[in-house]
């Protein structure tokens, strides 16, 4: 089971990111532990500068904009 | 990183087919503009020599034209951004020392991909990259104020000598603004737990550590059509609003009555309240480039128009919100000043030069 993070401060394409993997995760059935990073300095300790930004287990993958459908299902 | 990029990668049929069939769309459409709206209120039974002709004609011209050029425009920007990762200028930008620093902060601040919900984890990032404080804030001026919505509804209402005025005088605000904030020395009066950052002590995990795979051209365009619908869409609803009430300012207030208020020779203060007003205003350039076209065309001068359009733009309270998080109090007060001068400066040159 994968541990996904999005970290973001809270704005829309934070909350697009969070939906877009979630329901990408139930249309492939994987299960997936999602959690939303909302702490400035945790996400300033990832090294992401521009939100939202995606890591899976412990690795940052995807940073600044809502990430294409396609590339989430390749991660899952 | 890359075994997963190959399985992403589809590569889209024709790229370049899509894009030359959207640009000859664009060209016919920008050309079919007057017709277009001279039959909108023709078939609407209106003669443009009315009041509400008038209105209308100009809302049906305008409309349509300024956000045709907004999509071109943002569709470039969406492309150049693939170009410019904030990291790729955070590294530009790091270790460089005042003065050049902050005209290549203000310059990248342009192209780099900037949203203000980001403001906050860019501005530490900068800082802890090693970007020097007065160099940061050209940046953080730079690219809210000179984006390219600005840019391109000041070139489809004013022609492209204001759009460059505006350009020119944005980067100078930027960079004055951020050289002064840096040889103020205000390091301390950032929020503690950023300077721990700055420092090192708490040191976030190196740059190097995410590295973004260079993306393919079918993936810039796409990257360039997405920047459409974040953007046109996000700033449509605000532009029609914005030209509706320009319209309406077009057709109805009579000629000269602004002149008394913000024209050439109105009192030496309307500058400052024109910055002044702006400042609680929260909207986007969509949304106040359209009013601020009437205004012109009823005898306000162009460098308190500027002015105001800056203050709207730069000095907005939610922003000054989002950054109480990183910075105290004072540093803040300080920003904003030094801000709010450097328009105030741009506002009489203007009304003088012009």
């Amino acid at each position: 089971m994968k541990t996904i993070k999005v970290l973001g401060t809270g704005c829309a394409n934070c909350r697009n990111t969070l939906k877009l993997i979630e329901s990408a995760a139930r249309a492939k059935g994987v299960e997936v532990v999602l959690e939303k990073i909302e702490d400035l300095k945790l996400i300033m300790s990832y090294g992401v500068m521009s939100t939202p930004g995606v890591v899976i287990d412990g690795k940052v993958v995807h940073a600044g904009g809502v990430p294409a459908r396609a590339k989430v299902e390749s991660w899952l | 990183m890359n075994t997963l990029t190959d399985t992403t990668n589809i590569p889209r049929r024709a790229p370049w087919g899509w894009l030359a069939l959207g640009l000859a769309a664009w060209v016919l459409a920008y050309a079919s503009l007057i017709p277009l709206a001279d039959a909108l209120v023709a078939g609407l039974g209106l003669s443009p020599q009315t009041h509400l002709g008038e209105a209308l004609q100009f809302f049906f011209y305008d409309t349509p034209k300024v956000l045709l050029l907004l999509t071109l425009i943002v569709f470039v920007m969406g492309v150049v951004h693939t170009f410019v990762a904030p990291e790729r200028t955070r590294a530009l930008l790091s270790g460089k020392r005042l003065g050049v620093g902050n005209v290549m902060a203000a310059t990248l601040g342009i192209v780099t991909p900037f949203c203000s919900c980001s403001a906050v984890p860019l501005f530490i990032g900068f800082l802890s990259a090693g970007v020097p404080l007065g160099v940061t804030f050209s940046f953080l001026i730079s690219a809210p104020m000179v984006n390219e919505v600005a840019l391109a509804l000041l070139f489809g209402m004013f022609g492209w000598q204001v759009a460059e005025l505006y350009l020119g005088l944005g980067l100078a605000v930027a960079i004055v603004s951020g050289l002064v904030i840096g040889k103020l020395g205000m390091e301390h009066y950032l929020e503690d737990w950023v300077r721990e950052i700055q420092a090192g002590s708490a040191a976030p995990a190196s740059p190097a550590d995410y590295a973004a795979e260079a993306p393919s051209w079918a993936e810039r365009i796409d990257a360039g059509v997405d920047h459409i619908k974040e953007i046109v869409g996000k700033v449509w609803p605000y532009l029609i609003v914005g030209i509706a009430l320009g319209a309406a300012i077009h057709g109805y207030v009579p000629q000269d009555f602004m002149a008394s208020i913000m024209g050439k020779n109105a009192p030496w203060w309307s500058v400052p309240v024109a910055v002044a007003i702006g400042v609680p205003m929260y909207t986007n350039a969509a949304g106040v480039i359209p009013i601020v076209q009437a205004l012109l065309g009823k005898g306000a001068a162009l460098g308190t128009v500027l002015a105001f359009m800056m203050s709207v733009i730069a000095l907005s309270a939610p922003e000054m919100i989002i950054l109480r998080k990183v910075l105290k109090p004072r540093l803040i007060a300080v920003f904003a000043g030094v801000v709010a001068v450097g328009i105030l400066i741009v506002g009489y040159v203007f009304n003088a030069v012009l």
